[in-house]
This record gives structure tokens, C-alpha cells and sequence, in this order.
């Protein structure tokens, strides 16, 4: 998507490369294609044409750099103003010290509040807080029965008042309780309400007023549409926010309802959900957020991601290999084990910026089951042989494809994919974070993590061949510049 | 009307309409609640485009039509749908003042053009059981909108099957059990983080035991880019039609009316991995409009077969495009 941004906005650019100024007349189509992406990622329409405003005027009148193509210099400020929009960077949830904090978590029905309830005991519990749940979500059948689970999964106590009726008694009591068992942070999950339903927002007014908690956070789905400013805004006129958490982001929504949410409460964003699984809670990163809302990748989240979900001894013994220039199938197996997790790769994936071919492939693929065949081929083989694969002749290559049920031109294919691999893997060893980054883009581009494939070599645009008329104007203006620099000096 | 107080009319209003015809009496109430539900959304639409109108009418130019496209974006049915309309009434009005019921006209015109569909009621087994899979996002009021469905054939004299088949999210078997008990149907569960398709599968062979009407099996939320709890959707299918085989005749997708473009891509995920015949479309009675199965009309072959308006078991209607339009931009109602 993003690349579908970015190539539509050369196109739309075209006549004006070495052009002097962003102008509105000029800027007309891109603007256009600009706009129609962010009503597609659900930007609220409202804060779109504001949007727009801002940009145009930022952009009006700026000189196209002759270093950057006036498309990239547009994304360029498109992607600050989005970044500057959606931030700060989230703080996390402000925990008292010696007293107790109140949280609470309010939203449309199905936004996802009591899993992310569950969630953000755990991130708390796992910083040695002692945590209680409460149910006051008396509403849907069997939303405390789910949130007790819930708990007992956590190995957090949960506040259940059987038989009560009243949600906001059920909070004044869990809070006296939580102070009598002294425990630090009391998460109060309500019942989902609809913004216009004035006789619930009004029971969320009073647990509000009658508990007063540290924290009103507003859960808010992902996948929302243009309605997202009218809820935001009813909620926070009700309840006034103190943060917002996005749920459901592991998917393909651009999210880009936040970006309304944020524009109408104006509080910060503080966590963004991204899975059913209770520690699929990322704190929120607004240069990550532009990127997705544009349909770019998150290299920054990947990075983390990698970092929170991969072993960390494994990695560590992996390192040290790498370090000493070694890189056996042994190695490239337990990186292979790291990816093995369900659904890791898919998010690993998206994260990345899936590009459209990828995307075709996996479905095509199994990519993880494809892992699982690997890691099968290289326990079938003997130590000797993962040292040193070339020992590997057709009799061996028999005994390990019927060692791991596979046929024997796949392990042909792993030994050659390790041969690619690992000369990249040792140039890797030596390199800092960001030399990494910037090769796992190209990987991502050649096709790596896609077991079984060869290498494909994308041939980038080589652009527009200039004539010789062309490229002696551009030298002369190239000149002139030059000139005009030494003449400022 | 505020939602709050149709809770408390709902008895009335209901009653007034039953006057009217001398249809059954839920289906007529659920009629007026498609109203209700979208008294919201009409009541929000219709100020928007009043606010673009004087009283004397208004030139329309590249400004109006702008104004226009806005209007139409904020109901989610996204860029495509909504300049399509505004070329349409461009091209016929361009450089006239127009008043607020042509351009209304116009525009419903061109929406019942958009949504229209097939009369299209459930498919129901010539035979035995008929077996509806309900299928959907996290969040998305599946449960709810099985409970509604549940009600409906209760109250038209058919025996209910209800198979719990979502064994991931915790207490979601409890939550549809409550359901069950409240409406009064049968309930087959499995073991949570059991397989959803062997709950499928006793669910069906329940249901042909007791010679039940209607079998309908609930699945745990998912992203339609979780390929592999997509690939569970065509194993839970292939396992219930070991015993009917054209079972399941009904696969219906839920879809929450607040979702907004990527609703199109849950409509394309589901129906290519669980061949989804129909679309309900819950959660109509907020603000939100619902709009977006504008362009997945366009795009799939999917008919909307029901909307849910409410919390309540009796909150579901047949979903009608003409009403639908119709109550869209409805100018009569204050």
C-alpha cells in the first residue's frame, strides 16, 4: 500500500521532477491520492480535510530539492506531520507509589476491553505490582465468568460481587477491598456501552465520580470506521480520557480511526493491541503508527518484537557463534526454532511491510510448516554433517530425507539456502543494529524468508533515461547551483 | 429517537405498527426497530446534508460536491461508492440551485442502486436439520447475533440446536450457554481449547438425533489474516458435511457496523476461506452508519440477510435495501 502511495504519487508527480516549487496547482493530483488513501485506512473525513490543510501548507512553497524526487519530499512531510499528530512517544501507565491506582477501562461493546484488561494486569503484575481485576461488566452474559478465567490464567485476583446488580456498587466495594489488601493497581473492566446510550454513560459518569480513578482509558477497535470520532468524542466529553489503547492490530487495519481518536480527545495513545494472547500488548509508537496508517512496515516494532519473543539464551549462544565466524546448520536451526512460534512469522511479516508478492507467496506457502521441515532435516543429520554440510553425497541425503519424511531435493534445497545464508549471517556477526536493519530490508526484498525459494534479485526502477538534451540542461542548472553557492560564500 | 427511550416504548411503538398490518407480530416489531436502529443514523446524515442547504437552495459547484463527498464518506461507504454519487449528481446538477429533496432523491436513488440485492431469505435444508455456520472477527457480535437468530426460529416454532464451538476465548461457551438457556434451546459444548470442529461435529449429529430444525454453530473470533485459524473455517466445514452433505446451507459472516474499510477485506478473508453465503450486520443501533457494505456489495456476491439493532434478543431484522436506503435518508421523521 504504502508502495502503491508512493508509486502513485511519482506518477503524479512526474512533470514536476527539477521543477522549482511545490505549488497547489502542481501538488493537485498527489494531494488527491493522498487523501483517498487516509479515507481508506478510516481516517475520519473531518480530520482528513485538516490534514490535507496542514500539509498543503507545510508543503506550498517549498523548493524540490534536487537531491529527493518531490514525491519522496512530500511522504517526507506527510509522514512528520502523521508522526507529530499521533504522538508523544506513549508514557506508560502512571503507577503510584504507596497508594493505590485506580484504572479504568471503558469502550464500545467488542472494542475488546476485558482481554485488554487481562493484558495490562499482566504487563503490570510482570512489573512486581500487585494487580486486581474487577468485574464490573454485568452486562453481556458471562463477561465476569471470562475475565475470572481471565485471572486465574494470570494468577491475578479478580473481584466478583455474585448477584449484584449495580456496576457502580461493585466498584466503590473492589475499591474499598483493594485498599484493605493493600494492592497497588485496581483495573476496573465495564460493561461496553454505545456512546449515544445516555442512561449507560451516565452509570460511567458515576463510577467515575464515586471512585474517581487515576485512569479513564478508552479501548477503541482497530478495525473502526468513520465512526470513531463520534464515540471518542462522547466518551471523553462524558469521562474526560486520560489515555486511549487500539486493539485488534495484528490484522491488516490501517488503523487509521486512532488518528481521528486522537484528534478529537486529544490524549495520548498509550498501548496498541496486536493478539488474542495476553502479552500482545505493545506500547505505542506514533513513527510506527504513521507508517501503518500509510500502509508502510514497522521496522522499529519488528525489531522489538524479535527482541521480546526470541529466546534469549538461544539468541545469546547464536551470537557467540556468529561472533567466532561460525555459522552451522546447528545455528541456523535454532534461529529457524525462534520463528517456529504460531502466527509469529505472519506478524513478523506485516510488520515488515508485506509487500504484495509476499503476501501471494505465504498463501501459497506454508511458511511455517515449511520452518518445521527444515528444523526436521537438520535433526535427521549428524553432528559432523551440520558442522560441515558438504559432506552431505546423495546415500546421506537419502538417510536424512527418510529421516525427516521429506523428499531428498529438499535437503539439496536447505543446504543450499544455508550456503546463501551463511555468508550473510557471518557479515551480520560484525555489524551494528542498524547495518542489521538495513539488511533485513534487503532480505525482505530478495525473498529469504521464504523457505524453499532461491534467491530473486528484484531489479530496482532504473528510471527515466534522460536524453542528451536533458542531461546537458541538468548539468548547466547543476552548474548554476554551484556557482550560486560559491557566490554566497 | 435516543435508544434509551425506545427501551421503554418499545412496547408501544411496536403495538402502533401492528396496527398497521396484520403481520406477525415480532417480525412487524422488528421492522420498526430497523427504523429506530437507524433513526441515528439517519437523523445524523440527514443534518449533515441539511446543513449543506439555504433555504433558497444552493449553487452546486466543485464546493457543494465536496461538502457532499464528506457527508457521504462519514457514513463508511469509502472513497469509490461516494464519488461515484458525487459524479452523478455533479454531472446532473452541475450549475443548478438545487433543494435538499432532489439531490436526496438522487442520492437514495443511487444507494438502492448500490445495495441492491436478490430477495435472498435463508437457505433451509430440503430435509433434516438445517445447519448455519456463523462465522466473524474478534469482537464482532457473533454470539449475540446467534442468540438473535436462535430466538427467531424459537419463536417460529422450530427446534434449535446451538453448538458452542468457540473453545479459545475464554468463557465464550458460558456466555452463548446463557443465551441458550434464556431463549430455550438445546446447547452442545466441548472442552475449552478443545477442536472447535468436533463440537461442530456433535453439534450436527445432535441435532439429526433429535430430529432438530435448525443447527447453528458458533466459531471463536479471528482475523482474516490468521491463515491458519482460516484454514480451521474449511476443516469445521468439511467436518459438518461428513454427515449432511450439503451442509453447512448457511455461512454467515458477522460484521460490527463501526467497522470501516476493513470490513471489505473480513468479506473477501471469509467468504474465500469459509464460502460465506450472507452477511449480518450487527450493531446498527449506534451512531455509526454501516455503510461499507456499499462497497461489498459491489465487490462480492454477498447478500446482507439480517441487521442486529440491539442488545436484546429480539433486536434482529431482515435486512432490507430499500428500507435500508430508505431509512438512510427517511426526511419525515424528526
Amino acid at each position: 500500500m504504502f508502495e502503491s502511495l508512493q508509486d502513485g504519487l511519482r506518477g503524479a508527480f512526474k512533470t514536476l521532477r527539477g521543477k522549482g516549487k511545490l505549488t497547489e496547482a502542481n501538488m493537485r493530483d498527489g494531494l488527491r491520492l493522498l487523501e483517498q488513501t487516509l479515507v481508506e485506512a478510516d481516517v475520519g473525513y473531518e480530520v482528513v480535510r485538516d490534514f490535507m490543510d496542514h500539509v498543503t501548507e507545510r508543503a506550498l512553497g517549498e523548493k524540490v530539492l534536487l537531491s529527493l524526487n518531490p514525491d519522496e519530499q512530500l511522504m517526507h512531510i506527510v509522514y512528520q506531520e502523521l508522526v507529530q499528530l499521533l504522538g508523544p512517544e506513549a508514557s506508560p501507565i502512571r503507577i503510584k507509589k504507596d497508594a493505590l491506582t485506580i484504572l479504568m477501562v471503558c469502550g464500545l461493546q467488542g472494542s475488546g476491553k476485558t482481554t485488554t484488561c487481562g493484558k495490562l494486569a499482566k504487563l503490570i503484575e510482570e512489573e512486581k505490582k500487585h494487580t486486581m481485576l474487577v468485574a464490573a461488566d454485568l452486562q453481556r452474559p458471562a463477561a465476569i465468568e471470562q475475565l475470572r478465567v481471565l485471572g486465574e490464567q494470570i494468577g491475578v485476583p479478580v473481584y466478583i460481587a455474585p448477584g449484584e446488580m449495580d456496576p457502580v456498587k461493585v466498584c466503590r466495594d473492589a475499591v474499598k477491598e483493594a485498599r484493605k489488601q493493600q494492592v497497588d493497581v485496581v483495573i476496573l473492566d465495564t460493561a461496553g456501552r454505545l456512546a449515544i446510550d445516555r442512561e449507560l454513560m451516565a452509570q460511567l459518569q458515576r463510577i467515575d465520580s464515586q471512585v474517581n480513578p487515576d485512569q479513564v482509558v478508552l479501548v477503541v477497535d482497530g478495525m473502526t470506521g468513520q465512526d470513531a470520532v463520534n464515540s471518542a468524542r462522547a466518551f471523553n466529553e462524558a469521562l474526560e480520557l486520560d489515555g486511549v489503547i487500539m486493539t485488534k492490530l495484528d490484522g491488516d487495519a490501517r488503523g487509521g480511526a486512532l488518528l481521528s481518536v486522537k484528534h478529537v480527545t486529544g490524549v495520548p495513545v498509550k498501548f496498541i493491541g496486536t493478539g488474542e494472547h495476553l502479552d500482545a500488548l505493545e506500547l505505542f509508537r506514533p513513527d510506527g503508527m504513521a507508517g501503518r496508517i500509510l500502509g508502510a512496515g514497522d521496522l522499529a516494532a519488528l525489531v522489538d518484537l524479535a527482541r521480546r519473543k526470541v529466546d534469549e539464551e538461544a539468541q545469546k549462544k547464536a551470537q557467540e557463534d556468529l561472533e567466532k565466524g561460525q555459522f552451522t546448520l546447528d545455528t541456523f536451526k535454532t534461529v529457524l526454532k525462534q520463528f517456529q512460534e504460531p502466527g509469529l512469522m505472519m506478524r513478523m511479516l506485516q510488520l515488515m511491510g508485506m509487500t504484495p508478492d509476499m503476501k501471494e507467496m505465504l498463501e501459497n506457502e506454508d511458511a511455517e510448516g515449511g520452518m518445521k521441515r527444515m528444523v526436521g532435516m537438520i535433526d535427521s543429520m549428524t553432528p559432523a554433517e551440520r558442522r560441515n554440510p558438504k559432506l552431505i553425497d546423495p546415500s546421506r541425503r537419502n538417510r536424512i530425507a527418510k529421516g525427516a519424511g521429506v523428499q531428498p531435493h529438499e535437503v539439496s534445497g536447505l543446504v543450499k539456502q544455508y550456503d546463501m545464508m551463511s555468508p550473510m549471517f557471518k557479515h551480520m556477526a560484525g555489524m551494528g543494529v542498524g547495518d542489521r536493519m538495513k539488511l533485513a530490508k534487503q532480505m525482505q526484498t530478495s525473498g529469504m524468508l521464504n523457505p524453499g525459494a532461491q534467491f530473486r534479485m528484484k531489479k530496482g526502477d532504473t528510471g527515466k533515461r534522460l536524453t542528451s538534451d536533458e542531461r546537458r540542461q541538468k548539468q548547466k542548472l547543476r552548474e548554476k547551483l554551484k556557482r550560486q553557492k560559491k557566490k554566497k560564500r | 429517537m435516543a435508544w434509551f427511550t425506545r427501551k421503554t416504548e418499545d412496547k408501544a411503538s411496536s403495538s402502533a405498527e401492528q396496527a398497521a398490518s396484520a403481520d406477525a407480530a415480532n417480525r412487524q416489531a422488528s421492522g420498526g426497530r430497523l427504523k429506530q436502529g437507524l433513526a441515528k443514523t439517519w437523523q445524523f446524515l440527514n443534518t449533515d446534508v441539511r446543513d449543506l442547504f439555504k433555504d433558497e437552495g444552493r449553487l452546486v459547484d466543485e464546493d457543494f460536491l465536496r461538502d457532499l463527498y464528506a457527508v457521504l464518506v462519514k457514513t463508511d461507504m469509502g472513497g469509490g461508492p461516494a464519488d461515484r454519487i458525487c459524479k452523478r449528481i455533479g454531472s446532473d446538477f452541475r450549475a443548478r440551485k438545487v433543494h435538499m429533496g432532489d439531490i436526496l432523491d438522487v442520492i437514495k436513488v443511487e444507494i438502492k442502486s448500490l445495495i441492491a440485492q436478490p430477495d435472498e431469505p435463508l437457505q433451509f435444508a430440503a430435509s433434516g436439520p438445517t445447519v448455519i455456520m456463523v462465522v466473524g472477527v474478534n469482537g464482532s457480535g457473533k454470539t449475540t447475533s446467534i442468540a438473535k437468530l436462535a430466538r427467531r426460529f424459537i419463536d417460529d416454532g422450530k427446534r434449535v440446536v446451538l453448538g458452542a464451538g468457540d473453545t479459545f476465548r475464554a468463557a465464550a461457551v458460558e456466555q452463548l450457554s446463557i443465551w441458550a438457556q434464556r431463549v430455550g434451546c438445546e446447547i452442545v459444548k466441548g472442552k475449552q481449547g478443545g477442536d472447535p470442529a468436533s463440537v461442530a461435529f456433535s453439534a450436527v449429529a445432535r441435532a439429526l438425533e433429535t430430529s432438530a430444525d435448525i443447527c447453528i454453530v458458533d466459531t471463536a473470533g479471528r482475523l482474516q489474516t490468521q491463515t491458519n485459524l482460516m484454514q480451521q473455517l474449511e476443516k469445521i466445514r468439511r467436518v459438518i458435511s461428513k454427515q449432511i452433505p450439503e451442509a453447512p446451507h448457511e455461512t454467515l459472516l458477522v460484521l460490527d457496523a463501526t467497522a470501516g474499510q476493513n470490513a471489505i477485506s473480513q468479506a473477501r478473508g471469509f467468504s474465500e476461506a469459509a464460502g460465506c453465503t450472507g452477511i449480518i450486520l450487527a450493531k446498527l443501533d449506534g451512531t455509526a452508519k454501516g455503510g461499507v457494505i456499499i462497497p461489498i456489495r459491489q465487490q462480492f456476491n454477498l447478500p446482507v440477510k439480517f441487521i442486529g439493532v440491539g442488545e436484546k434478543d429480539t433486536d434482529l431484522a431482515i435486512f432490507d435495501a430499500e428500507k435500508f436506503a430508505e431509512a438512510m435518508f427517511d426526511q419525515s421523521k424528526k
